[in-house]
């Protein structure tokens, strides 16, 4: 990228990139450093780290998070060739099911996971089959969740690339193998680590997974982080730990930045390439074998969902649902309808400031120095690895004093989901604004066209897309999020997964069956505000 | 736009990094969680000692706060998340002193203890509640409250005041118990009756309980079986559960709403409380009078939560109002079919319901704050490496 920057020019890109650094600044590293500079000036952080038992930990969390991540690209690769590629009925609906899992609190998915477990016999604790608490458990798991995410990135890149380079080499003679091993991959690949580092964070940082689906014996350095600080005090085993994984996070971070970098080539098209049609039998089984695993994964748990919300007493009925919009005698200050508003206002808000730092960072990482760029990129990234009790106590300590007295104010809400969409936004706008094709530019301008009007034209059609993919999931994960939200709302405005999990922490069968109906409209609408989100998409927009 | 492959300078780095990471981690041993704290030395004499601050901040005075003019101020009350109470309970609150009540909620009991430590003196709110028996002495001897005695403590029993300086006020008790599915054990005298049957081969299988490291009735009820079997005693007694086939859950909800299934579970009996009977009836679908679950009343903890006046807040009478609301009738009685514990203050009526369903534990285990503080990560981590490694 090399083009002469004036001193005006250069001045707007500071203003441009001040912003990002400074919400990321004030409401990230500050929080954090406060919070790590807390729990090292209690006691020795070294000790704890060159304890045997940390190595072990840390060893373990890497290692389930790559297997869950190859995992889950193998689960969603053949799903997302078929968005990209296969006009298949339903496709807008497809890709929006799939999506629910990935924000519906793990705490919910997980109870959905065990009762599955339980229907199908994977739960004998004499031998047989034996899923829960196993690793294979938290595995199967993670893909469940993170198999959008794959589907996503990768389907919606694909779609952007010339299947004909594919057919050229099909009828040069390679196989069907050796094309996807030795072209379609390659051309993917940029997307493919996109979605990789994205899925290793989340299974890297997953908590509530691993304390529902995997038990008591396999602890990560997430839970245990959570542990330390919140059930033993122990803020300096707790800060070993957030810096243990940070360091990580950054290392992991930085291995596929280069990785995604090196491979991003090859030119992709300003608008996708439209889907075909199926036009035989043996085409239509290779769609929906391709469909299967990523459909299996997503519709059984969601399935056990709604079945259980349906459940009334001895029979089924929609009492549950009638049930939400009473407030009182359910541990709610308010009524779970209205815990749905909340998470309504606070996911606009949140999305509102994902898409505005989101989209300004990812102008800077593409056009500012190489440098900076990348090292923006690069720190937007860190909020997913960061555990949520790091962010929420750091925010607790260093948010404390006018002008930002924040801790109980409730912007904070937003504020702590949008930086964990933001990194949504980037991760959808930056590859695509890398790849628009030079030489379009410079037909533009060869045409007539000022640079403003060339960037206008040509980047900005490829950007609205990627930063609409980028909104949806930064809406809909701000819907979902649990983590730093329970530590930050309060009890008289809480978010659905608050009110959840409010109402799984009772007895009694009906708030249990209004939680798992509140946990249904949460599914709902997620589906609906993506299938939303995607029919404002320019009409020439044919899919992603 | 040059696809620049990964240089060998950063590969290097890479590895560095990770080498320095081996080399830090995997050098030394853990502690070795047998020798760690036991409760045993700091028992005598010091006990309640250990749990004081440093400097005991000088107590609000029940007559400033009669006379202290509170009206427009708004406190801010933190509590954990099972914190539940009716509408408008603190209207007439508001009514009476001019005072409004925000409510504010971090996580769990532990969540919220370590919260308010790490904000002491500097208070997120006003008036905490929810600090309970378990994690009291970390509280108080970290400083976290200003003392006040409200009028109102002559009605409740001195068994529930369990800090010598009036730091915080008791306002509920509930009781640890093991509860079992009356469905499971149809014939009369087949249900277990102590913590001995569990290890009985009729009950192999049956019984599910939380890890007390992520879960406040799982601690509880390894507290239970310290007290009952005594430091010489327990560690055995998990070792003959663990072969008994005992399964350990994350949390009450996974235990009791999931392996328990309210009482249809594929386990048969669970830790919970002495109060879930009432709301095995109070929400039942559809409808019955008589609870499905049974309680154990020979294994119990109790377990007492307390509020008090957070040291930092800018209304110290305000907040001592509150306490004393806290502690009225009005409240007490809210507590009951909201918390699903009793309240402390005897002139406070239990609705019929609860009176009806709930049991009475005569003899429940109990163990001092300064004991728990003193054993409590020795305990967890024996505990962690007989029942899960």
């Amino acid at each position: 990228m090399t083009r002469r920057v004036g001193t005006r020019p250069a001045l707007a890109w500071l203003l441009v990139g001040a912003i990002p650094v400074l919400f990321l600044g004030v409401f990230f590293a500050y929080p954090v450093v406060s919070i790590l500079g807390r729990g090292i000036s209690d006691g020795s952080v070294l000790e704890v780290i060159r304890r045997r038992s940390t190595g072990r930990l840390l060893w373990f969390t890497v290692w389930q998070a790559v297997a869950s991540t190859v995992l889950t690209l193998l689960a969603g690769l053949p799903a997302a060739w078929v968005v990209a590629r296969v006009q298949v009925p339903g496709r807008r609906f497809l890709r929006a099911l799939l999506i629910v899992p990935f924000v519906l609190p793990t705490l919910v998915v997980g109870a959905a996971l065990q009762a599955t477990f339980e229907r199908f016999g994977l739960d004998d604790p004499d031998g047989g089959l034996r899923l829960q608490g196993t690793v294979w458990a938290i595995l199967l798991a993670h893909v469940v969740f993170n198999v959008a995410v794959v589907v996503r990135i990768v389907g919606g890149y694909w779609a952007l690339l010339d299947p004909r380079v594919e057919e050229a080499a099909r009828v040069l003679g390679a196989n069907r193998w050796r094309v996807a091993w030795e072209v379609l991959i390659p051309r993917l690949a940029p997307a493919l680590w996109s979605a990789a580092g994205i899925v290793f964070l989340f299974c890297f940082t997953s908590f509530g997974v691993i304390l529902t689906v995997g038990g008591p014996t396999h602890p990560t350095v997430e839970t245990e982080i959570w542990r330390y600080a919140t059930q033993r005090t122990d803020f300096t085993t707790a800060a070993a730990l957030a810096i243990l994984q940070l360091l990580t996070v950054v290392a992991l971070l930085v291995m596929i930045n280069r990785l995604e970098r090196r491979t991003a080539s090859g030119a992709v098209a300003r608008r996708p390439v439209p889907a075909r049609a199926v036009r035989s039998v043996r085409q239509a089984l290779g769609v929906a074998a391709a469909l299967l695993p990523a459909l299996v994964l997503v519709v059984v748990p969601l399935g056990v969902l709604v079945e259980r919300s349906l459940a009334v007493g001895g029979g089924h009925g929609f009492g549950n649902y009638r049930g939400l919009g009473t407030s009182g005698a359910n541990g709610l200050f308010v009524s779970p309808l209205a815990a749905v508003r909340n998470s309504l206002a606070y996911a606009a808000v949140a999305t509102a400031l994902a898409v505005l730092v989101g989209g300004l960072a990812s102008v800077v990482v593409v056009h500012a120095g190489r440098r900076s760029g990348r090292g923006l990129h690069l720190a937007l990234m860190i909020p997913l690895g960061t555990s949520a009790v790091t962010l929420g106590f750091g925010m607790l300590i260093a948010l404390d004093s006018p002008p930002l007295d924040l801790r109980t104010s409730r912007i904070i809400v937003p504020i702590a989901q949008a930086l964990v969409g933001i990194p949504f936004v980037v991760r959808s706008l930056v590859p695509s604004l890398r790849a628009v094709d030079p030489r379009q530019r410079e037909a533009a301008a060869v045409l007539g066209a000022s640079p403003t009007r060339a960037r206008r034209e040509v980047d900005l059609p490829i950007a609205a897309r990627s930063l609409l993919v980028g909104a949806a999931f930064s809406f809909a994960i701000s819907l979902g999020e649990f983590g730093a939200t329970s530590f930050l709302t309060r009890p008289d405005a809480p978010t659905v997964p608050v009110a959840m999990f409010r109402l799984l922490g009772q007895p009694g069968a009906v708030l249990r069956g209004q939680a798992m109906a509140l946990g249904t409209l949460l599914a709902g609408l997620t589906a609906v505000s993506v299938l939303v989100i995607e029919r404002l998409r320019p009409k020439d927009a044919l899919g992603w | 736009m040059s696809p620049s492959p990964l240089s060998r300078r950063s590969w290097s780095a890479l590895v560095a990094v990770a080498a320095v990471g081996a080399l830090l981690t995997g050098c030394t041993s853990d502690p070795d969680p047998g020798v760690a704290s036991g409760p045993t030395a700091e028992l005598a004499g010091g006990e309640a000692a250990a749990c004081r601050p440093g400097q005991v901040p000088k107590a609000i005075s029940a007559a400033a706060v009669s006379k202290a003019d509170t009206s427009g101020i708004t406190l801010k009350l933190v509590t954990h998340d099972s914190f539940a109470v009716s509408d408008g309970i603190f209207d007439q609150f508001t009514k009476d002193t001019g005072i409004k009540v925000k409510l504010l909620s971090s996580g769990d009991a532990g969540t919220l203890v370590s919260q308010s430590i790490l904000t002491a003196g500097k208070p997120v709110a006003d008036v905490l509640f929810g600090i309970d028996t378990t994690f009291l002495c970390r509280g108080t001897r970290a400083g976290l409250f200003t003392p006040y005695a409200p009028a109102a403590l002559k009605h409740v029993p001195n068994a529930y005041e369990q800090d010598g300086d009036h730091l915080v006020t008791p306002i509920d008790v509930g009781d640890v118990c093991l509860n079992y599915s009356k469905a499971a054990f149809p014939k009369p005298g087949a249900a277990p009756a102590s913590l001995n049957d569990l290890t009985k081969k009729a009950y192999a299988n049956d019984f599910v309980t939380e890890n007390p490291e992520t879960s406040s009735p799982g601690f509880a009820f390894l507290l239970a079986t310290i007290a009952k079997y005594g430091e010489d005693g327990w560690q055995d007694y998990w070792k003959q559960l663990r072969s008994n086939g005992v399964k350990v859950v994350a949390g009450w909800e996974e235990a009791y709403e999931g392996s328990f299934g309210a009482g249809s579970g594929d386990r048969s009996i669970v830790t919970s409380y002495a109060t879930s009977p009432v709301a095995d009836v109070v929400y039942s679908d559809p409808a019955r009078t008589v609870p499905a679950i049974g309680v154990v009343a020979d294994a119990c903890f109790r377990q007492v939560e307390f509020a008090g006046v957070l040291r930092g807040t800018e209304h110290p009478q305000a907040a001592a109002k509150l306490l004393d609301y806290l502690l009225s009738p009005r409240f007490q009685e809210d507590i009951p079919l909201n918390m699903f514990v009793e309240p402390v203050n005897d002139q406070a009526h239990v609705p019929a319901v609860f009176q009806a369903n709930r049991t009475v534990v005569a003899h429940p285990l109990i163990l001092s704050p300064a004991e728990i503080e003193a054993g409590r990560d020795g305990w967890t981590a024996k505990w962690t490496e007989i029942v899960l490694r």
